[in-house]
């Protein structure tokens, strides 16, 4: 078992993340946000299950739907929210919106708005911890979706070869889009795949947060003791659509509900009082004091200066 | 001075950068033992090791990848595309990553990335091995384009641009690596200045403005035009962007007359770019329309009868110099 620290940590991240989220659909509802937003809802056990095992110099690749993975890595919500308002204070300065985050400071390369695009980088990032010496491992999320990519072949064939300290995490939330699983694979498992390339797969209940951590704990001593990369396969599920607005007419009301009562939150939540690790009443407690912390990024955002056209132009070329 | 071949230009700015930087190492196919398709990279893996000199399965768009993410997390890589006709496998690595990651990320980060390539036709490897497609890259914000014609400005603009901090295109051409230029010795440092273009042989009469293979031809043609009386200037770009209008413009001024060449297809190429330019900035200067002499708007052949017809020859250019001159 965890220390009760750690074990709370990720709880807070998780409703960090859960919060985060409600508020950001909000605001795209309000059309304070532009464009589309992507958001992490139902998911929430991946992305902290595996942050948890890192470092802090470990390197994260995120994807469109990359709110959860930021935040899991240690991205600061001020920033984060300014982002997704186009504000001056934004981690990218209203230059990315939400599916360009990135804080290179905490390790985060980058969300990525190309299905599959960053897998490959990544592997890159892999490679120089290796050459450097540096231990660190980067870890690249990725959904179903990006797996039928030709990229995603390139990377963990190349990964493989190279032997580097990366570790693929495929987020299989059942839909590409409106495209089922089962309409895009002729396998049971994404996982089946890591045979193809020489790297160890493992596939757990991505709904488990406790379960997706001890995968990716595994996976990190595997890749800084040189033993390269590894595919971990998450089956869990986006609560929200593909995006804000989908109306979802792929999927039913009833496996909707299903996984609802699948929520990885209210899981770990019952599973830390059944197992005595906090009261209710603790645990209550971190809850306000996220809801003060998302109310504290928006406020912040809001608040925030537009960036300048001229400001800008010096932001292309290094 | 010694004379080099334009390989062995590269091949020396290679080793000086990576021995003066371990953060330099090399990236792609067959560039190991074998030392690339072109023999650029001939001996460099025997001397830092296969660490440094990392060959690649045939992966494009995955070796690209991969050293946008060394690039990002402290390396300096040079990767080689064989041939830039496969650089469209990587396009998304190289438009949509490469180029974009800074300016999305709010300038936070750097792309440190040379993407050594090679194009042009001339050896009749037809359609899928001899394009030019400088002008695509030249279109996307946050990419430069380098395409050296001489050893001398090889060597020195692939040593500024390993030390640059933007993903670089540096385009070679197939018919320039055997051939031979005066260059300083090896260890006598010098660099070409990304964005600077050079006057490879001054005249007042008409300015031709070119770059790569296309400059050899350009001053062969010179030459004959030189017999009649015609004094012709020839400016070679180097570096496609950033442009050097200051220099290209200048020139127009002094002789009134302006020739594009270069060996891509005429349609959306990058000579409407530099036209344009010439036109809004040296309009009042010119004394006859600016003229572009390009490769027909055809797939490249594969028979040397059909090559020849279709890449720009010197006698194209002549022609074209004598409609600006004669009027």
């Amino acid at each position: 078992m965890e220390s009760r620290e750690k074990m709370l940590r990720m709880y807070r991240y998780m409703l960090a993340i859960r919060q985060f989220e409600h508020k950001a659909g909000d605001l795209f509802t309000r059309d304070a946000v532009r464009g589309s937003i992507h958001l992490y809802i139902g998911q929430e056990a991946v992305a902290v299950g595996v942050c948890s095992a890192l470092e802090p110099g470990d390197y994260v690749v995120s994807t469109h739907r990359g709110h959860g993975h930021c935040i899991a890595k240690g991205g600061r919500l001020r920033e984060m929210m300014a982002e997704l308002l186009g504000k001056a204070t934004g981690y990218c300065k209203g230059r990315g919106g939400s599916m360009h985050i990135a804080d290179f400071g905490s390790g985060i390369l980058g969300a990525n708005g190309i299905v599959g695009g960053g897998i490959a980088i990544a592997v890159g990032a892999a490679f120089s911890a290796k050459y450097l010496k540096n231990g660190r491992v980067s870890v690249c999320f990725f959904g179903d979706g990006a797996v039928n990519q030709g990229i995603f072949h390139e990377a963990l064939n190349l990964a493989a070869v190279w032997k580097v300290p990366a570790i693929f995490v495929c987020e299989n939330n059942l839909y590409a889009l409106s495209t089922p699983f089962r309409d895009a694979f002729a396998i049971e498992h994404v996982v089946d795949r890591a045979a193809g390339y020489g790297v160890p797969g493992c596939c757990v209940d991505g709904n488990d947060v406790l379960a997706v951590y001890e995968a990716a704990r595994e996976a990190c001593a595997r890749a800084r003791g040189g033993g390269g990369p590894t595919l971990i396969e998450a089956v869990t599920y986006r609560m929200d659509g593909h995006f804000r607005g989908d109306p979802c007419l792929y999927r039913s009301k009833q496996e909707v509900e299903e996984w609802a009562a699948r929520d990885p939150i209210t899981r770990f939540r019952a599973k830390l009082i059944e197992s005595k690790v906090a009261s209710a009443e603790e645990l209550a407690a971190i809850e306000d004091e996220v809801r003060a912390e998302v109310e504290d990024a928006v406020r912040f955002a809001l608040e925030s200066p537009d960036p300048s056209p001229q400001d800008m132009l010096n932001d292309i070329y290094a | 001075m010694r004379e080099i071949t334009y390989a062995q230009a590269l091949r020396e700015a290679l080793r000086e950068e990576m021995k003066r930087d371990e953060s330099v190492i090399l990236i792609g196919e067959d560039i190991g033992i074998h030392g690339g398709a072109f023999s650029v990279t001939k001996g460099l893996m025997e001397e830092f090791g296969p660490e440094r000199v990392r060959n690649t399965p045939i992966s494009e768009a995955g070796f690209v990848g991969a050293a946008i993410g060394a690039a990002l997390t402290g390396l300096r890589p040079v990767a080689e595309i064989m041939y830039v006709d496969f650089s469209t496998i990587a396009m998304d690595q190289i438009v949509n990553q490469a180029a974009k990651l800074r300016f999305m990320t709010g300038g936070k980060t750097c792309v440190p990335l040379v993407l050594r390539t090679q194009g042009g036709a001339g050896r009749g490897n037809a359609a899928q091995h001899s394009q030019s497609l400088e002008a695509w890259y030249a279109h996307v914000p946050g990419l430069l384009v380098v395409m050296p014609s001489s050893p001398y400005d090889a060597k020195g603009l692939l040593k500024s641009s390993i030390r640059d901090n933007n993903p670089i295109i540096f385009i070679e051409h197939k018919l320039l690596y055997a051939t031979k230029g005066e260059v300083p010795d090896e260890g006598q440092e010098y660099l070409v200045p990304i964005g600077k273009a050079d006057i490879k042989r001054k005249g007042s009469d008409v300015t031709i403005v070119t770059w790569s293979l296309m400059v050899r031809k350009a001053l062969s043609a010179a030459e004959i035009l030189a017999e009649d009386g015609i004094a012709a200037e020839v400016v070679d770009v180097r570096t496609l962007r950033p442009l050097d209008t200051e220099t290209i413009v200048e020139s127009v001024k002094r002789t009134g007359r302006c020739v594009v060449v270069h060996e891509a297809c005429k349609t959306g190429g990058f000579g409407a770019e530099v036209v344009a330019r010439v036109v809004e900035e040296a309009f009042d200067y010119l004394d006859a329309p600016v003229l572009r002499v390009a490769a027909a708007d055809t797939p490249i052949p594969y028979s040397k009868t059909l090559e020849d017809w279709v890449i720009p020859s010197e006698a194209d250019i002549v022609s074209a110099v004598r409609r600006v001159v004669d009027g």
